[in-house]
């Protein structure tokens, strides 16, 4: 694993609101094509920093360099046209919208006819128009969500949302996808399904991933590496095997008298 | 045109006389990434003979195996006929087997070759390939997920066929000699062996004729008229008779369009836009697209409910007998055309039902009042009854002499006779030749004039329709003599929406109880328009006001009970609504999803025993499968209920 290229890499980043420190001075990186998960209790800073990850907090301290290049103080939609997609921990898509428009949304940075015609959706938007929903139908297909086609997704049970934003993020051709508890509120079965879509883009899209969850169960046969967070501080950092049998990460999850 | 389709007696020799005869016509469709992909007799020949070379050269020779697992793709049609170019045997698969029981099949049938849909089929395949000392090479059609497999004995069709056709075209030494590969295939060449669902013990392969598979479904495509104008959407089973005869046989003989959908969650919509012209499903399917109807009426506006309910009253009044070309006043024809207008034709393009010549149920019994919904609506749904020893068809409604509770004269060139013993036998074109290595079954299943034995008991009506009553075996005597045939309860039952399943016990007993499924989606919709809440299905199945709702059901079915004098003594005296859906995949259903009482009897002992000694509750835990073939236990109480018997006859609604 050490040999791949790095893709991410976060340096002795801290965070705080005020006087409650979020991240103090945790350095990691994200491999090329891996599959990263950042775990650990809750209140530990996790989707803090995949926050900081893609652009929506700046951290007080500390670098983050994405493909190479440092980071300067950007948007987040600065972070999405450089390649970075994410789900959210609550659902967070266009419930009026049906399933196929939700993932047409995630090509809009994609889109690049003028305006005016999009407007008339006529001329060199309408032929753009079909090569995007090329794309998305690939996507539907991938994740075998083709018979919600069309239904709005707010009337979808939660697993399928979940499964449409995972569709919207990939719609973004993203280098890399993170995702906030993707299995959260799921019954066996469909984290099972979770699961398998989410190595399936791994290894079909060759996307890099960077996930978030609780169940531990799943992070430590789906992830190449993890990154224990406790407090804001990291803890621990290797493959699941060692992430496993490290005696701080026990503490932290079965809880000792500090 | 007609004389030439004679000498075609392979499925085969039909596609070559398709392709030349109606090279541009569709001969297949497939909806794939939102499109609906077209194929024409032509295309789909090209696409079959490269298959087959592909196999050739695999080394697939007469008389191979070749298992096919998956759902309808016309790839997988394709590999069926590709097979029998090069007269092996195709063997389809149910797509939903667990591991295990397709071990059971692909051993039994010696399987050399296996082509799956996909990744998830593969794995199974892979799973159980130390007991199948025969299988040589896996093929699959979908890659996804498959790219870091071992490819040894492993490869896609997609380019299987793509070297095949390239080699054909190279050499047209090999083109000829597919041509004569195709031109020895014989009529008493096996072409397909498809295995009994198996209601009562292990399944067996039904070996079935090239020349009279055909012969069969050219009786029946010339009974209902069918030609290359017409579609159907294939969307049951590969591996059922009703499939391989309805969409495969029939449309290779009238060259018709065979309709693949996107995906099984999506069949209704595909449905609605292929708008097929000849249209098969078991009850069950024709009973959820009523469910559904219902639900989306009750939640409509009162206008519009309003407007369903006057035309529907009006359909059922005269809707079959307008159908039945019977005289009607016409102010009854001009009433019923405004329905037509306003609520039949919307309701049947919605279902998408606009197109449909002829439509057939089979499988099993249909409610009376089911049926005649469909056809009071214009649907020219129509009855058969069929076995997979018989390549399908028995008997068939002709059009205009349809009743529910029949199913139909002799098909054209069957003969049928009831044995003293009430049991149904016949003699069909498409009669099986034998059960694959099974030489006493087939002994015991033929009688020593060459009539198969359906097991079913039945007669006939004056008319000459032919009535079946239940499985032979089945029909039982309760302890004080009063004749309880298990299915005949159980169908009235199920006829309700809310019930999905019932299982009826009584043999031998002093009185009938039944076990029953909740039907979820009509139940939860009854659940959330009278504020009863829930969280699974478990707890909805056991809710209080729940059995209240099925209680009324279940005595509506004695009260029906009690106005028949032969099944009056067997009214439904205790019943309970199991905790758990039951399910193929835990052996309580059979693939084609008929219940297998006695195991359920044994499985569920507990809840079996409370039902008998009286008690009010029930303790039960049960192992269930999961989709991927894990194991979990459901555990809960279960509470049984009582009812009283109506009168017999004459006092309706009494008790």
């Amino acid at each position: 694993m050490s040999e791949r290229e790095t893709l991410l890499s976060v340096s002795n980043v801290s965070l705080s609101f005020g006087g409650v420190k979020a991240i103090s001075d945790v350095s990691f990186n994200i491999a090329k094509g891996e599959i990263r998960a950042i775990i650990g209790p809750n209140g530990a800073g996790k989707t803090s920093m995949l926050n900081v990850i893609n652009g929506f907090y700046h951290p007080q301290q500390g670098q983050i360099s994405f493909n190479g290049v440092m980071r300067k103080r950007m948007k987040p939609y600065e972070a999405a046209s450089q390649g970075i997609a994410r789900t959210f921990q609550n659902v967070a898509l266009f419930k009026g919208m049906s399933t196929l428009d939700n993932i047409l949304a995630g090509r809009a940075l994609k889109m690049h006819k003028s305006f005016f015609w999009q407007m008339f959706r006529y001329g060199p938007a309408l032929d753009e128009e079909i090569e995007h929903r090329k794309f998305c139908e690939e996507i539907i297909d991938f994740l075998e969500i083709e018979h919600i086609r069309k239904a709005p997704v707010g009337s979808l049970p939660y697993g399928l949302q979940k499964r449409v934003e995972l569709g919207r993020a990939l719609a973004m051709e993203p280098t890399l996808l993170l995702l906030d508890e993707p299995m959260a509120g799921m019954n066996l079965e469909e984290k099972q399904d979770m699961s398998r879509f989410i190595i399936d883009v791994n290894q079909h899209y060759g996307t890099t991933v960077a996930l978030i969850e609780h169940d531990i169960g799943v992070v430590m046969d789906l992830s190449d590496r993890i990154v224990v967070l406790e407090y804001g501080h990291k803890i621990a950092d290797g493959t699941p095997d060692e992430v496993k049998s490290d005696q701080k990460v026990i503490d932290a999850y079965l809880g000792v008298a500090h | 045109m007609a004389n030439a389709g004679r000498a075609c007696d392979t499925f085969p020799k039909l596609m070559r006389m398709h392709a030349a005869e109606r090279s541009d016509r569709p001969a297949f469709r497939h909806k794939d990434r939102g499109v609906w992909r077209t194929w024409s007799w032509r295309q789909a020949y090209d696409n079959v003979r490269g298959l087959a070379e592909g196999l050739r050269e695999a080394g697939v020779v007469h008389g191979d195996k070749i298992a096919i697992v998956g759902a309808n793709r016309p790839m997988l049609y394709w590999a069926v006929t590709a097979a029998q170019m090069l007269r092996a045997v195709p063997v389809p698969v149910y797509a939903d087997a667990v591991a295990d029981e397709m071990a059971f099949v692909l051993e039994n049938a010696d399987v050399k070759v296996a082509i799956a849909q996909d990744q998830e089929q593969v794995d199974k395949l892979l799973s159980i390939r130390d007991r199948l000392p025969h299988l040589t090479r896996i093929y699959y059609d979908e890659d996804r997920g498959l790219s870091d497999y071992d490819h040894t004995d492993l490869q896609s069709l997609e380019s299987l066929m793509a070297a095949g056709s390239a080699a054909l075209q190279k050499d047209s030494g090999l083109a000829r000699a597919m041509d004569a590969s195709i031109d020895h295939g014989a009529a008493d060449d096996a072409s397909i062996m498809l295995y009994t669902s198996g209601t009562t013990g292990r399944s067996k392969g039904v070996v079935l004729a090239a020349g009279r598979s055909v012969a069969a479904a050219r009786d029946t495509v010339a009974f209902d008229h069918l030609n290359d104008q017409d579609s159907q959407l294939a969307y049951l089973p590969l591996a059922w008779v009703g499939d391989h005869y309805m969409n495969y046989a029939q449309a290779y003989v009238a060259g018709s369009c065979i309709c693949c959908p996107e995906g099984p969650d999506t069949v209704q919509d595909d449905l609605r836009e292929i708008g097929p012209s000849f249209y098969f499903a078991p009850p069950r399917v024709f009973e959820s697209m009523l469910t559904r109807v219902t639900i989306r009426m009750e939640d409509a506006g009162a206008l519009k409910k309003k407007m369903f309910d006057h035309f529907i009253a009006h359909a059922r009044r005269w809707g079959e007998s307008i159908l039945n070309r019977q005289p009607v006043p016409l102010a009854a024809r001009l009433h019923y055309a405004l329905g037509e207008a306003l609520v039949y034709g919307p309701l049947k393009n919605v279902l998408g039902f606009s197109n449909i010549r002829v439509a057939y149920t089979a499988g099993e019994a249909i409610g009376a009042d089911l049926f005649s919904f469909y056809r009071s609506i214009g649907l020219n749904l129509k009855q058969l009854y069929g076995q997979t020893e018989a390549f399908l068809y028995v008997t068939a409604h002709p059009d205009g002499a349809i009743r529910a509770e029949t199913v139909g004269l002799p098909a054209p060139n069957v003969h049928i006779r009831i044995a003293d013993d009430g049991e149904v036998q016949f003699k069909s074109p498409g009669q099986f030749l034998h059960y694959y290595k099974e030489a006493e079954k087939t002994a015991e299943t033929l009688t020593e004039d060459g009539y198969v034995k359906t097991g079913d008991a039945g007669f006939f009506e004056e008319d000459g329709q032919l009535r079946i009553l239940d499985r032979a075996k089945d029909v039982g005597k309760l302890a004080n003599g009063v004749i309880f045939a298990p299915k005949y309860i159980e169908n009235k039952l199920k006829f309700f929406p809310n019930i999905k399943e019932a299982v009826a016990f009584g043999d031998q007993k002093d009185f009938v109880t039944a076990m029953l499924n909740i039907e979820l989606t009509a139940v939860g919709n009854w659940a959330e328009r009278n504020g009863v809440s829930y969280a699974s299905y478990q707890e909805l199945a056991g809710h209080p006001r729940v059995y209240e709702l099925i209680k009324g059901h279940v005595d509506e079915v004695n009260a029906a009970l009690a106005r028949e004098p032969r099944m009056a003594g067997a009214q439904i005296s205790r019943f309970l609504i199991l905790p758990k859906e039951l399910d193929a995949d835990d052996g309580e259903l059979t693939r084609t999803q008929k219940v297998r009482r006695s195991f359920i009897a044994e499985r569920y002992a507990p809840l079996a025993a409370g039902l008998y000694d009286g008690s009010e509750i029930a303790d039960i835990s049960t192992e269930v499968t999961f989709e991927d073939g894990r194991k979990g236990v459901i555990s809960g109480r279960v509470r049984i209920a009582d009812l009283s018997p109506h009168a017999p006859a004459s006092k309706e609604r009494a008790a």
